[in-house]
């Protein structure tokens, strides 16, 4: 890829916390333009790794270039060309809506004439005109989370970081957010948002699992399904809770998940059939089942690149 | 001229803070209103009406003439009479009173004799103040009427008081009280002020942004500067209104003084905000500074009386500084350019943590 088309480059980034690696050895090259993802569970050092990319934070080892910066020596240089929204609301909870967005067009010194401008459109755009007197600590979830966009969208920067933007917010909340973000993404602004939801993580172009630290698989979401060593087999049974027994004592499956009357299996591609795997377990048991094979989603992909690291270190 | 507007941000920002938090609010007016008045009427030098008791046994015209002008001199309240010393020693062991007087039965023979002293003040030594007025006591004279007077004794030196001549002791507490109540404010507002964004989480917002360290520590300083004349303000009309302390010397001198005593205290105040991780942590800090100042300053007890290692630590301490300046003006009326050197001290203090804090504080989280 051209030099000049990736936003965000990182080489053997590692953090630690004294004997706790938070973030282990992880390179990332994200085009500009794309929303990207981080997946991972609380600790698996998502934030850790925004914060390094910001320049908030050193690493340990390993580097980072952000738009062409170097996050350890010129981070300064950095700030006016990147947003940060952090996890927890950072905002003043004792300042107004307006107050706090035209705090923050201060403190970006942009223009005069402009400031009031821009802050009228983006109570506009993010729905909080009527809120613009209302002090930030009395909002609800999703209308913090909106002003916090604004805020960090308020300088127009070039990339967006993300550090679990919908944690506190409404399906509804956090579908027309995902909106917003295309159309950020659309207007040229590179995007790294972490999650913990797996179907936010499918709506990103491309993204990067991490666990404890570790990237352990990145790609867009079709590659990470492709690229994972096992079979999906969906199974629907009358009796879930049976079948799900007695494919517990078949030692080639490595994963069962139980959606309502449905199981989902992962098995091994070292299996070659795997429905037949399945169908001979289950035929003892006298449960009417019907199972077939299907693409892998990002729970899938995370269960069995998550496993596969643990037997990894295991062994 | 983006840092203009940066700092004009921060400081916009603080003035709708303060103005949102009614503990706050209230501390900046409360704090100088009630301390003036508390300490202005209680921290009295001039002490009257010590508790005490008397054994009288002489039990002559002479002796109770002389209980009589103890009691007419209003320095003691006459509690009750005992019979003997040892009760009277019991009392000063309970602590019900301070002075005891001993009437020996040869008293009026002692007085005309004038060989030995006549009568004996038993005194709770533990306060040195008591110990002092019961110096004043023994100096009073004991009228014998049937007596041809004694020949007067001239004293060997005339006293004259100077700038304070009814003696009262609110003349030099008021002065005082407002560096004392300037440095427990400004230190504690600062010392709160970034400590507060780190844990509200608004200082991981604030560092991502194109703000330089000194433009977020002098936008946090000028807004409490306002408040800190404001508070000076209160404390000298105050003083003025219910105290009748005088200021003799120029305002201008006493704002300008003021000015780079309240500096220095925020200046430190950021200091210890840099140190500490939680509010707690700089409220405790303000008060290990804020104790030696009022003991060690000269605001309790003379300077020149403490031993030469507290004087040297006393002269790290801006309050030291101020109270000789803020006294020197508003009570003898000294002109400020006389006493330049505590003025520069002040400011050599406010650089040096000012600097010290902006060095301190990073714009990283590790």
């Amino acid at each position: 890829m051209n030099q000049q088309q990736i936003a965000i480059s990182a080489s053997g980034l590692t953090r630690r916390f004294g004997s706790l690696v938070a973030v282990d050895n992880v390179d990332l090259e994200i085009p500009k333009g794309t929303i990207y993802g981080f997946l991972g569970p609380n600790g698996s050092g998502k934030s850790t790794t925004i914060r390094m990319l910001c320049g908030l934070l050193t690493p340990s080892a390993g580097s980072a270039t952000v738009l062409g910066i170097n996050t350890k020596k010129e981070s300064e240089a950095l700030k006016q060309r990147i947003g940060y929204m952090t996890q927890r609301f950072s905002l003043y909870e004792d300042l107004s809506v307006k107050e706090n967005l035209q705090f923050v067009s201060e403190i970006y010194a942009v223009a005069r004439r402009q400031r009031k401008l821009r802050v009228q459109e983006l109570l506009q755009d993010f729905k909080l005109v009527d809120r613009s007197k209302q002090r930030a600590g009395t909002l609800s979830g999703g209308q913090k989370q909106r002003l916090a966009l604004a805020a960090a969208t308020l300088h127009k920067p070039e990339i967006l970081f993300l550090d679990e933007p919908t944690s506190a917010v409404d399906p509804q909340n956090r579908r027309d957010f995902w909106e917003t973000l295309f159309e950020l993404a659309e207007q040229g602004a590179t995007i790294l948002v972490s999650t913990h939801y797996m179907d936010e993580a499918a709506r990103c172009h491309s993204l990067a699992i991490l666990d404890e630290g570790v990237k352990v698989a990145d790609g867009t979401p079709r590659q990470l399904g492709e690229g994972i060593a096992s079979h999906v087999v969906e199974i629907e049974a009358d009796d879930p809770n049976r079948a799900r027994l007695s494919l517990m004592e078949q030692k080639e499956i490595s994963s069962i998940t139980q959606l309502g009357i449905k199981l989902r299996v992962l098995i091994p591609k070292t299996v070659i059939d795997p429905l037949q795997l399945v169908n001979s377990s289950l035929q003892s048991t006298g449960v009417t089942t019907k199972a077939e094979q299907v693409f892998p989603d990002l729970e899938d992909v995370f269960v069995a690149v998550t496993q596969k690291r643990r037997e990894g270190t295991a062994a | 001229m983006k840092s203009l507007i940066r700092i004009f941000a921060i400081m916009r920002k603080e003035f709708l803070q303060m103005s949102r938090d009614r503990l706050t609010f209230g501390m900046i007016v409360g704090i100088p209103l009630i301390q003036l008045l508390m300490f202005g009427y209680a921290i009295n030098t001039d002490v009257r009406n010590l508790s005490a008791a008397y054994v009288d046994e002489a039990e002559t015209h002479l002796s109770r003439q002389f209980v009589a002008d103890m009691t007419a001199s209003q320095v003691i309240i006459m509690k009750q009479r005992v019979a003997s010393v040892f009760e009277l020693e019991q009392l000063l062991d309970a602590g019900s009173i301070s002075i005891g007087i001993v009437i020996p039965d040869d008293f009026d023979r002692r007085v005309i004799e004038r060989d030995r002293q006549a009568a004996q003040l038993l005194v709770d030594g533990t306060d040195p103040i008591i110990l002092g007025v019961a110096r004043q006591l023994s100096a009073l004279p004991i009228k014998f009427d049937s007596q041809a007077s004694p020949p007067k004794q001239a004293d060997l030196m005339e006293v004259r008081n100077y700038y304070n001549p009814e003696r009262r002791s609110a003349v030099n507490i008021v002065p005082g009280l407002v560096g004392v109540i300037l440095t427990m404010t400004m230190v504690l507002f600062t010392a709160v002020a970034i400590v507060r964004e780190k844990e509200r989480g608004n200082l991981e917002l604030l560092i991502n942004t194109p703000i330089k360290t000194p433009e977020l520590m002098l936008g946090k300083i000028f807004p409490y500067i306002l408040i800190g004349l404001i508070q000076l303000l209160i404390i000298l009309s105050l003083g003025w209104y219910f105290f009748q302390v005088p200021i003799r010397g120029s305002l201008i001198q006493v704002l300008g003084a003021s000015l780079v005593f309240i500096a220095a205290n925020l200046s430190l105040g950021l200091l210890l905000s840099t140190v500490a991780t939680t509010q707690f942590q700089a409220m405790q800090m303000t008060f290990f500074f804020f104790l030696p100042s009022i003991l060690i300053s000269g605001f309790m007890f003379p300077f020149d009386g403490m031993p030469v290692i507290a004087q040297n630590i006393a002269e790290l301490l801006p309050l030291t500084h101020f109270n000789r300046l803020i006294r020197g003006i508003v009570l003898r009326g000294a002109d400020i350019m006389t006493m330049l050197d505590e003025m520069l001290a002040l400011a050599i203090f406010a650089f040096i943590t000012l600097t010290l804090a902006i060095v301190r504080f990073s714009k990283r989280l590790d």
